[in-house]
């Protein structure tokens, strides 16, 4: 089984993904770039964080002209897994593989904090093994990070469960308090239709060693891979 | 050929770029600003094209990359 990571121009948190997986959690995971145009021969793609192409004109709008997002969009048509990270899930959302869209914080500040999330559905390949409401702390770092979708959208979200992560507080409350950037109903991550593609917000690859703040992003990853193996 | 395109959040959708400068403006001015908004304006100069081929490459580009339709409407306010 092997495992890409998606690397643009601009990405910085491509690194940190390699050394979660490979590291940390032992998988085969190689860095794929931006001009490759398939991804034959992965059974995974994660697309990383940072800011590709500078993210002149929107984050991640310029990404999505590329081979690779062209490629990641056939293997996601295959039903193959593909997590967004952070710029990964603006990109995804830019590509319409994921609706709506994520703008600047409501506060108008890059916000990098350590959150609390809970997981709202452990039916997708990527929370299976985690029980549903298990509050976890990832940090975040972004300026576009609030989620934004019409009304419609939103309720069809809602109702098919497809919300992956919403921030909480401590005790896996969700309220505006918990809510760092103004995103509809507190969400930090969505699954597509096909509940194979997902985005969030949070760095799970930055909560993968105790030394720098936490391990939540192991449980994370172990939960997706799991589910690939098996 | 030179298109002039204005890009602006659709309504109903926050703009936290707009109300800093809203809450700016009022402190600079007594006027009462209810409202400011900021979208983007963007020159394409296009070679060798007459105005209808310019208008659609223009318009392509747009529904493709330089609007986000979930979150912005676009106009092409000029050509010539």
């Amino acid at each position: 089984m092997k495992l890409a990571v998606i690397r643009f121009p601009g990405s910085n948190c491509d690194h940190d993904l390699l050394h979660a997986l490979k590291f940390r959690l032992g998988y085969d995971v190689e860095y794929v770039w931006w001009g490759k145009k398939t991804l034959d021969g992965y059974d995974m793609a994660f697309l990383s964080g940072g800011f590709s192409f500078g993210d002149y004109l929107r984050a991640g709008a310029i990404a999505t002209l590329t081979p690779v997002v062209a490629a990641v969009s056939e293997f996601a048509a295959k039903g193959k897994p593909v997590l967004g990270i952070c710029n990964g899930f603006q990109i995804l959302t830019e590509a319409r593989l994921l609706p709506g869209a994520l703008l600047h914080n409501s506060s108008m500040k890059f916000i990098c904090d350590d959150v609390n999330v809970k997981v709202e559905t452990a039916n997708s390949p990527f929370t299976a093994k985690l029980p549903k409401g298990e509050v976890l702390s990832m940090p975040i770092a972004h300026m576009e990070g609030r989620y934004v979708a019409n009304d419609d959208t939103i309720k069809k979200l809602e109702e098919e469960d497809r919300i992956l992560l919403r921030y909480c507080n401590g005790d896996g409350v969700v309220d505006d308090g918990a809510n760092p950037n103004g995103s509809i109903n507190g969400i930090a991550g969505i699954l597509s239709e096909k509940r194979n593609v997902a985005g969030l917000m949070p760095h799970p690859e930055r909560a993968c060693e105790k030394l720098l703040g936490g391990e939540d992003g192991i449980k994370f990853f172990q939960s997706i891979v799991s589910q690939l193996q098996a | 050929m030179k298109a002039l395109v204005i890009i602006r959040l659709k309504d109903g959708i926050l703009d936290p770029q707009g109300e800093a400068v809203r809450q700016a403006v009022r402190a600079l001015d007594k006027a009462k600003v209810s409202n400011v908004r900021i979208g983007k304006i963007i020159e394409i100069e296009i070679d060798g094209a007459d105005k209808t081929t310019a208008e659609t490459s223009v318009r392509a580009m747009c529904d493709k990359l330089l609007a986000n339709p979930v979150t912005e409407e676009y106009q092409i306010v000029d050509i010539s």
